[in-house]
């Protein structure tokens, strides 16, 4: 409670889209802040700490989501999941199976 | 995408015998072989691939479930089969629980919106309690081809 939530629009990059390894990656670090997370796919919410619940956003190359935080490190959570989804996974080389 | 587009029907197990991950791996992949999805000679090469990715980080994501996956030059769509192990298995899940529900997929290089429309269906239909409950309950092949279909045709989730 009290806490705004706050939101950020990012892409898929990697062509192999938010896969197996990718969302147990990103599900990880969602968890890792107290926030709640929720991850949005043309109107589809799901709970950005469940790699069952981001598996089901189908999230190919050049999917736009929407990454909501509510929480005390709101802030913190988006720029690492940011980071990790428009960064980290499109870089192939480390996630590529 | 459905089950029945990817699933190997001859090749469903209801009664895994392994009790370990690489072997409940070849079981699987032996299966596909042996209903004719993957070719005998490709078997080794594929289980040596999922093995791989396995390294990388388990595939079992939790509730009971793992997706043993690879890409593989040889198939030219996306295949699959479903195995269910009555006692469950250590599969070094992400959540530390054994493993009972089995979906191996092997897709082609080059198709990676097939691979995550497989990985979508499977995590959507498992969300479901009592699809989850009536997978790890069934005793044959027939039941869980059944089950698939019922899934397939949006009886467990809208």
């Amino acid at each position: 409670m009290g806490h705004e939530t706050v939101t950020r629009q990012v892409t898929v990059r990697s062509s192999n889209g938010l896969h197996a390894r990718p969302a147990d990656l990103f599900a990880r670090q969602a968890g890792k802040f107290e926030s709640k997370i929720v991850v949005v796919k043309e109107g589809v919410r799901v709970d950005g700490k469940s790699i069952l619940d981001v598996l089901t956003l189908a999230a190919t190359q050049g999917t736009l989501l929407t990454l909501e935080a509510t929480g005390p490190d709101a802030e913190a959570a988006l720029e690492a999941l940011a980071r990790l989804i428009e960064i980290d996974l499109a870089n192939e080389e480390m996630i590529d199976h | 995408m459905k089950f029945a587009d990817f699933v190997s029907e001859g090749a469903i197990r209801a009664d895994l015998s392994a009790t370990d991950k690489p072997s409940v791996i070849r079981e699987l992949t032996a299966a596909l072989a042996a209903a004719g999805a993957i070719g005998a000679d490709d078997m080794e090469g594929i289980v040596k691939a999922i093995m791989k990715r396995e390294e990388l980080g388990s595939t079992g994501i939790g509730r009971g479930v793992a997706v043993p996956h690879t890409k593989h030059p040889s198939v030219d769509r996306l295949v699959g089969t479903v195995g269910v192990s009555a006692e469950g298995l250590d599969f070094n899940s992400l959540d530390g629980e054994k493993v009972q529900l089995f979906f191996l997929l092997i897709s082609p290089p080059d198709r990676p919106g097939d691979h995550l429309r497989a990985l979508e269906n499977i995590s959507r239909q498992l969300r479901d309690d009592t699809f989850c409950r009536f997978l790890k309950q069934s005793k044959t092949p027939e039941d869980i081809w059944q089950l698939l279909a019922e899934a397939d045709n949006n009886q467990f989730v809208s």
